[in-house]
């Protein structure tokens, strides 16, 4: 007894530790703010006011930069994540994502949604280094671990399209199920998974011959198919996991990455049985985009409809908190420090 | 169903390094297959109460057009090119010429916005040239159930769906007491009915149900809004208890004058206040911010809800095109009715086409006249077997269309 309750205290101080170091960076698309959460107390420590219609945002590995997509403001804010203060601006055409290939931390790949375009940037040098025409809507990218691979979806017209960065050139355009999301690579890059929101389904491209591998559907029993939107993407460093946010259907799916197969659901608000379901969770209403701490001990979600971010122990699949921020979150990140 | 394609690379760019080198947005190269959509267009002038109602002279063609140049987006990159050949009509010319003439260019893909006896025309004037017609347009549901016709695709929602979308709403306020007001064209007519039929099966009570006479065309001019002060609250005085107020006026003749002179402190919903409708420009939800930025940087105007209406007709063939990877008409069609087809139209869940009648299945939204969306039906809690969205309009169960068996599947 005395053993057992020792055990249980030793592993609340486990469960209480890794995330004390980390900050998250939530942005609120409505009330144009982004809101710095401090994951020791799991509540927000500062808002930033940003310009109009803060979405898409990255981090450099340094965690030193936040990079901040204004799509109403026709600019990226680059913060220094020290002072909050903006440190210098690229000014694009609405900006509604932004990847940086890393580890350099450049260059920048925006996804220009209205004019249906890919700008590759060097932040350095603020230059445009090229622009690339896609389908109407461009949003999710992803480049490929080595660099050389880009893909975007584009929400309106169904296509998950792939591009060299060395050339530039279209590779090849897979059409998915359609309102395709966010493109996530996996398998060490001879992957993409790619999520399509009003198709309900994941599609498994492979990165060398362009061919549809696998289509992963998802099934909540009680739940029509019309409410399971994937959108957000976001797979372990071991490539073994994909957590998949599915939206209206207040649920996030875990999947078993090397056997394509769901493994849960993180359930939000109510508690629906389902066979195939091992467990559930609570995260708020319509989760979109998500994000990894760096330990990979827990995965936030940016909850679009209940304003909140939710904290998944990835351990036991448990919302551990739910943090309430700004209006309409888009997307969370964590910083490395 | 969902096609597993890799299509055709396509070279679009040139150069080496981290030069910049920035290109212009290509069409389809001129060689690449064409399929041309044709629109007849009605072009007449319109009275509505409110000059911000007045539609523009390309209402509905320039939500084609927007569509068109979305198709292209994707086009350029599958090889595919769409048009839009427009006929105009102005109210005295023959509308059926117009339909005719596309036909004689060998047009089988017909947009239209005229009204639902013009649509019936079309559709049995193209039917033996194998001519699929898309109401965007007429709102009848007659044209739906005793006037189905198995080559058309309604993208207007009917007035049954309309209804039955403000009636959820009103049930989940808790505003069960309605009294209807109706104007005395044909149409008001057809959609006090369709209210009524709504309040029967979402459990609402029409405690009053008056006709208001009157004829289009009074303005708010001198007197006129003295006159409009006095008469207003007469109409709707002497009501029993009710809790909104729900107006069928097709024409803009009196129901934007109902909020705030109501007898009794009462809201207004159905043809003012608040009111269902396919769109709204104010509509920014499930990426409708994009939708509306790329038709203002089209149009210079706000989108309505006829733009939206061929929008998602022009939108279905370039949808269904890009995923046969064919401009065969037949290979669309069959697509396009294909029970898991969906498209996209930045109102959350994806638009199908009913089998049992054409008509394109659709989210519903519930906009205060201008200044916001209030709600988007259907509401939570009303449930149905297949899909939510079958909570509008008129059920597989209860349909009268009955199309016949040599008619192409839809």
């Amino acid at each position: 007894m005395r053993y057992a309750s020792a055990l249980g205290l030793i592993m609340l101080l486990l469960a209480g530790t890794p995330a004390r170091a980390y900050l998250a960076y939530a942005s609120n698309e409505k009330d144009n703010t982004v809101s710095v959460i401090d994951l020791a107390t799991m509540s927000v420590v500062k808002t930033i006011q940003t310009g109009q219609r803060p979405r898409g945002m990255a981090l450099t590995s340094d965690g030193q930069r936040l990079l901040v997509c204004l799509g109403d403001s026709n600019r990226i804010d680059i913060y220094d994540t020290k002072t909050l203060d903006v440190v210098a601006s690229i000014n694009t055409p609405d900006p509604e994502y932004a990847a940086l290939r890393e580890p350099e931390n450049n260059p920048l790949y925006v996804s220009n949604e209205n004019d249906a375009l890919i700008t590759v940037w060097n932040i350095d040098t603020q230059k445009i280094l090229v622009q690339m025409p896609t389908g109407v809507e461009p949003e999710g990218m992803a480049v490929s671990p080595d660099g050389q691979l880009i893909v975007n979806t584009t929400e309106t017209t169904n296509m998950a399209q792939f591009f060299s960065y060395a050339t530039g050139q279209n590779l090849a355009n897979v059409l998915v199920p359609p309102r395709p999301r966010w493109a996530a690579f996996a398998d060490d890059g001879h992957e993409v998974w790619v999520s399509s929101e009003l198709g309900g389904a994941v599609s498994v491209v492979d990165t060398k011959t362009f061919n549809v591998l696998d289509t992963i559907h998802f099934d909540i029993q009680g739940l029509r198919g019309t409410f399971i939107q994937p959108v957000g993407i976001n797979i372990t460093s071991d490539g073994k996991l994909a957590f998949i946010a599915l939206g209206p259907a207040n649920r996030v799916a875990v999947v078993s990455v090397p056997e394509r197969k769901i493994l849960s659901y993180v359930s939000t608000g109510q508690q629906v049985y389902s066979a195939t379901v091992k467990k559930y969770l609570l995260v708020g209403q319509r989760p979109w985009h998500m994000t990894f701490t760096p330990d990979e001990k827990y995965i936030l979600t940016a909850n679009g409809l209940s304003n909140d971010v939710s904290v998944i122990r990835v351990s036991d699949l448990r919302v551990v908190d739910t943090i309430p921020v700004g209006q309409q979150p888009w997307m969370v990140l964590v910083s490395p420090h | 169903m969902q096609r597993r394609a890799v299509l055709a690379v396509l070279g679009t760019a040139a150069g080496r390094g981290l030069d910049a080198r920035a290109m212009a947005a290509a069409p389809a190269s001129a060689s690449a297959p064409s399929l041309s959509i044709g629109y007849v267009h009605w072009q007449h002038d319109v009275d509505a109460i409110s000059l911000i109602d007045t539609p523009a002279l390309d209402n509905g063609r320039a939500g084609a057009e927007v569509g068109i140049s979305d198709n292209n987006t994707t086009g350029r990159f599958l090889n595919q090119n769409f048009t839009l050949e427009v006929a105009e009509v102005s109210t005295k010319d023959d509308p059926v010429a117009a339909l005719n003439q596309l036909v004689a260019k060998g047009i089988r893909l017909v947009v239209t916005d005229r009204p639902a006896a013009d649509v019936l025309k079309f559709a049995d004037v193209g039917a033996p040239h194998g001519v699929t017609i898309f109401n965007a347009g007429a709102s009848d549901d007659t044209l739906r159930e005793g006037d189905c016709r198995a080559n058309v695709v309604h993208t207007a929602p009917s007035h049954a769906m309309l209804a039955d979308a403000l009636a959820q709403y009103l049930i989940w306020k808790r505003w069960p007491r309605w009294f209807l007001a109706y104007g005395s064209e044909p149409d008001d007519l057809l959609l006090a009915d369709a209210y009524r039929q709504a309040a029967k099966v979402f459990g609402a009570h029409i405690v009053a149900d008056r006709q208001y006479q009157g004829k289009a065309g009074s303005r708010e001019t001198d007197s006129g809004l003295i006159e409009l002060q006095q008469q207003l609250p007469v109409f709707t005085q002497n009501a029993p208890e009710y809790d909104v107020l729900v107006c069928a006026d097709e024409h803009s003749v009196f129901a934007d004058y109902l909020p705030y002179r109501t007898w009794d402190a009462r809201p207004v919903a159905g043809s003012a206040g608040l009111i269902p409708t396919s769109w709204d420009p104010n509509s920014m939800e499930f990426g409708g911010k994009q939708m509306q930025d790329r038709f203002k940087a089209h149009a210079h105007r706000f989108m309505t809800a006829l733009d939206m209406n061929a929008w998602v007709a022009v939108r279905m063939i370039g949808a269904a095109a890009s995923y046969e990877q064919s401009l065969d008409l037949d290979k669309i069609m069959n697509y396009m009715r294909n029970p898991q087809f969906e498209l996209g139209a930045y109102r959350g869940l994806g638009l199908s086409i009913r089998s049992w009648n054409g008509q394109v299945r659709q989210a519903i939204l519930l906009s205060d006249s201008g200044r916001t969306v209030v709600s988007i039906s259907p509401q939570p809690g009303f449930l149905h077997e297949s899909t939510v969205l079958d909570t509008l309009g008129t059920d597989r169960p209860e349909t009268k269309c009955r199309l016949p068996a040599t008619a192409p599947k839809i």
